[in-house]
């Protein structure tokens, strides 16, 4: 009995969490960038326990592969399916970002862990962020400038798009595609290192 | 960069999101694939010369209706293995309905015609040349497919390329149809399945190392 408690307990938490995290989500792809950045923390935060239980053999990579996982979230966001739940893309994605650093790896017997039909990512949270060994800011170092400088402005200065394209000489339309294929390409450069 | 360096900077200046990407990026991929498609069959065979009276035949239709079926199931199972965490079980039930179909009346052929005319059944006048006519036809649907995928964000990514592969074969045969003389099922059931499989293949391998990301 105190064991079903505990267990109806817990998917109640998730259902809480899934919805949560969901509303924010939803608000954050209309452009509300408050909503977007709490949405990032908490899938961040249950991103870096999901991934702790899965590398307790490779526990310097945690923080890494968190990194690496919310870039992926952010430039896939346009995949995310408003009637699907928030879990489900989460998972997935996580998943996939797991089996490719087994891959690189050459850890093949780590994919023999069960997976496919755990999709409790929001079970837990953990908000102890380590240092992240790779670091992301040299990378973006190393894209051109057309993609650095709208990334530079824009995501870390914090200026908008027709400030940046003053300060840059660019056009609007080239920023915003800047920052998009920019995001895309430290992506790429993340997947060359691992 | 510490992660919430990170997690600050993705959010800063966010803005709003298309998400009808993947309904246009397929749109595309079908619409600009088709009228390539259409291009290389009028090009390089033409249409049939009967077409007029071959459209009041039944099996002119049912030669549509098999690669048009296998079609949409395809195309739709693509979209949802380009989207993280769809689960796409049904349509996987059903990909195999149209093949049976077809291959249920080519057996009920096949069995009722005499001996000596079951092998012209199933060879037609084109055997040789069909499923490397259908190939060659869907190349242009199948890297438009490809690059609709690409854009997505496929957590399988040699099995996306497979059902793309498989559109776009099943788009290209409609297309290569308007060419093709041969009207019975057993071919069809035989030599169009050969040819759907063969960019299927084709899309797997491509797709294991185009669509990671």
């Amino acid at each position: 009995m105190e064991r079903n408690q505990t267990q109806s307990d817990g998917v109640q938490r998730m259902q809480a969490e899934e919805d949560r995290l969901r509303t924010l989500m939803l608000r954050g792809l209309t452009g509300d960038a408050r909503a977007y950045q709490e949405c990032l923390q908490g899938m961040g935060a249950h991103l870096r326990a999901f991934f702790k239980r899965r590398l307790a053999s490779l526990p310097s990579e945690v923080e890494d592969l968190v990194q690496e996982t919310l870039l992926a979230l952010h430039n896939q966001r346009h995949t995310y399916q408003c009637d699907q739940p928030l879990t489900a893309w989460v998972h997935a994605i996580a998943r996939y970002k797991l089996v490719d650093l087994f891959r690189a790896r050459g850890r093949r017997d780590s994919l023999n862990d069960p997976l496919d039909d755990d999709l409790q990512v929001f079970a837990s949270s953990d908000h102890d962020a380590c240092d992240a060994r790779r670091d992301l800011g040299r990378l973006l170092e190393q894209l051109p400038d057309h993609q650095r400088l709208p990334i530079v402005h824009m995501k870390l200065e914090g200026l908008s798009v027709i400030e940046t394209a003053q300060a840059t000489g660019m056009s609007e339309s080239a920023v915003k595609v800047g920052v998009h294929r920019g995001l895309k390409a430290l992506a790429a450069l993340i997947g060359m290192k691992t | 960069m510490k992660t919430d360096d990170l997690i600050a900077m993705l959010a800063n200046g966010v803005t709003a999101v298309d998400t009808h990407t993947a309904r246009k990026r397929f749109q595309t991929a079908l619409l600009l694939g088709g009228l390539g498609a259409m291009a290389l069959v009028l090009t390089g065979y033409g249409l049939r010369h009967d077409l007029a009276q071959a459209a009041l035949l039944p099996m002119f239709w049912a030669k549509f209706a098999f690669p048009l079926a296998t079609a949409v199931l395809a195309v739709l199972l693509t979209a949802r293995l380009a989207h993280p965490g769809m689960s796409s079980g049904k349509l996987w039930i059903m990909l195999p309905l149209p093949w049976i179909a077809i291959a249920a009346i080519a057996a009920w052929v096949l069995g009722n015609a005499a001996p000596a005319e079951r092998i012209p059944l199933v060879l037609g006048q084109t055997w040789l040349s069909c499923a490397f006519s259908i190939t060659y036809v869907s190349t242009p649907i199948l890297i438009g497919m490809l690059w609709a995928a690409k854009g997505l964000a496929p957590t399988r990514p040699a099995l996306t390329g497979a059902c793309a592969g498989l559109a776009s074969a099943a788009s290209g045969a409609m297309v290569y149809a308007l060419h093709c003389p041969e009207l019975q099922a057993p071919f069809l059931a035989v030599w169009y399945t050969l040819g759907m499989l063969i960019p299927t293949v084709v899309g797997a391998l491509v797709g294991s190392k185009l669509l990671r990301w």
